[in-house]
């Protein structure tokens, strides 16, 4: 059964992905990456860390994806003739570094011994969030307010970055 | 039956692989974030298969902090693709060259 819903989760990560690099239409690529967002999510839900499938779920396939699809219309790039073509003199290169890592992460892979049994934890399966969040404000505790820095820092740069050049008013 | 650590791994380099594809072809700015997200998030699903495998939850922790750092990313680079197309009325990377020699 979990084997079943895995081949299908990952089939639908997989195609998706490649239709996310196809797409001409960065509207499409968009809402394919969303797909591709909510597969793994479910592979997540499958690996025990439910708390990080409702987070991919709120954070990407809601906030961040909704923030794409903002600035793609912002800046009419749905348009016909604002499409690119969607392969430069790069596919080449591109395909042959793609084979290359490809076969170099699939030895990395094989060559260890992960076939061996799952090490059991049941606190992180049975009470996840409490685990985590325990975890965020202990150990975690310094790396958890640096991150909070760095949101704050990407708030001021965004608004910084976006802000119109007005002339002096005096 | 748990599938084995294996699978999420290769599944993972899969998706990595994809995600570079993309950013290595495509020629949307857009595009190319998007496909940046999607490395992240090949990354995110090695973290979690290997909290698994090794039945600790510091993975799932790190995942947390990559996806604050990616919600970080996204915002500042999508404001710098909406100053580039105010002064240049394009998002395409080769069109935007006044960085190359």
């Amino acid at each position: 059964m979990e084997t079943a819903v895995f081949y299908v989760l990952a089939t639908i990560a997989v195609a998706s992905a490649v239709l996310l690099v196809l797409f001409r239409n960065p509207v499409y690529s968009a809402l394919s990456l969303v797909a591709t967002l909510f597969a793994v999510a479910g592979l997540f839900v499958l690996l025990n860390a439910y708390f990080l499938a409702a987070v991919q779920i709120i954070v990407y396939a809601g906030a961040v994806m909704v923030l794409f699809l903002f600035v793609i219309m912002l800046l009419n790039l749905g348009h016909s003739e604002a499409l690119e073509s969607t392969v430069g003199r790069y596919r080449l290169t591109g395909v042959i570094f793609l084979c290359a890592l490809l076969v170099a992460q699939l030895t990395a892979v094989g060559t260890r011994q992960l076939r061996g049994p799952v090490a059991e934890n049941e606190a992180l399966r049975t009470e996840n969030v409490q685990t985590l969040g325990k975890l965020l404000y202990t150990d975690f505790l310094f790396p958890f307010e640096v991150a909070s820095i760095i949101l704050l820092v990407a708030l001021i740069g965004v608004v910084v970055l976006v802000k119109r050049e007005t002339p002096e008013t005096t | 039956m748990a599938v084995a650590t294996s699978h999420y791994l290769i599944l993972s380099a899969i998706l990595f692989s994809i995600g570079v594809a993309g950013v290595l072809t495509r020629r949307n700015a857009i595009v190319i974030f998007m496909c940046i997200e999607l490395m992240l998030n090949a990354v995110n699903l090695a973290f979690v298969a290997f909290a698994r495998h090794l039945g600790q939850a510091d993975g799932q922790v790190f995942v947390f902090f990559v996806m604050a750092v990616a919600a970080a990313e996204v915002a500042v680079g999508l404001a710098i693709i909406i100053a580039v197309f105010r002064n240049r009325e394009t998002v395409d990377v080769a069109e935007v060259n006044l960085l190359k020699w």
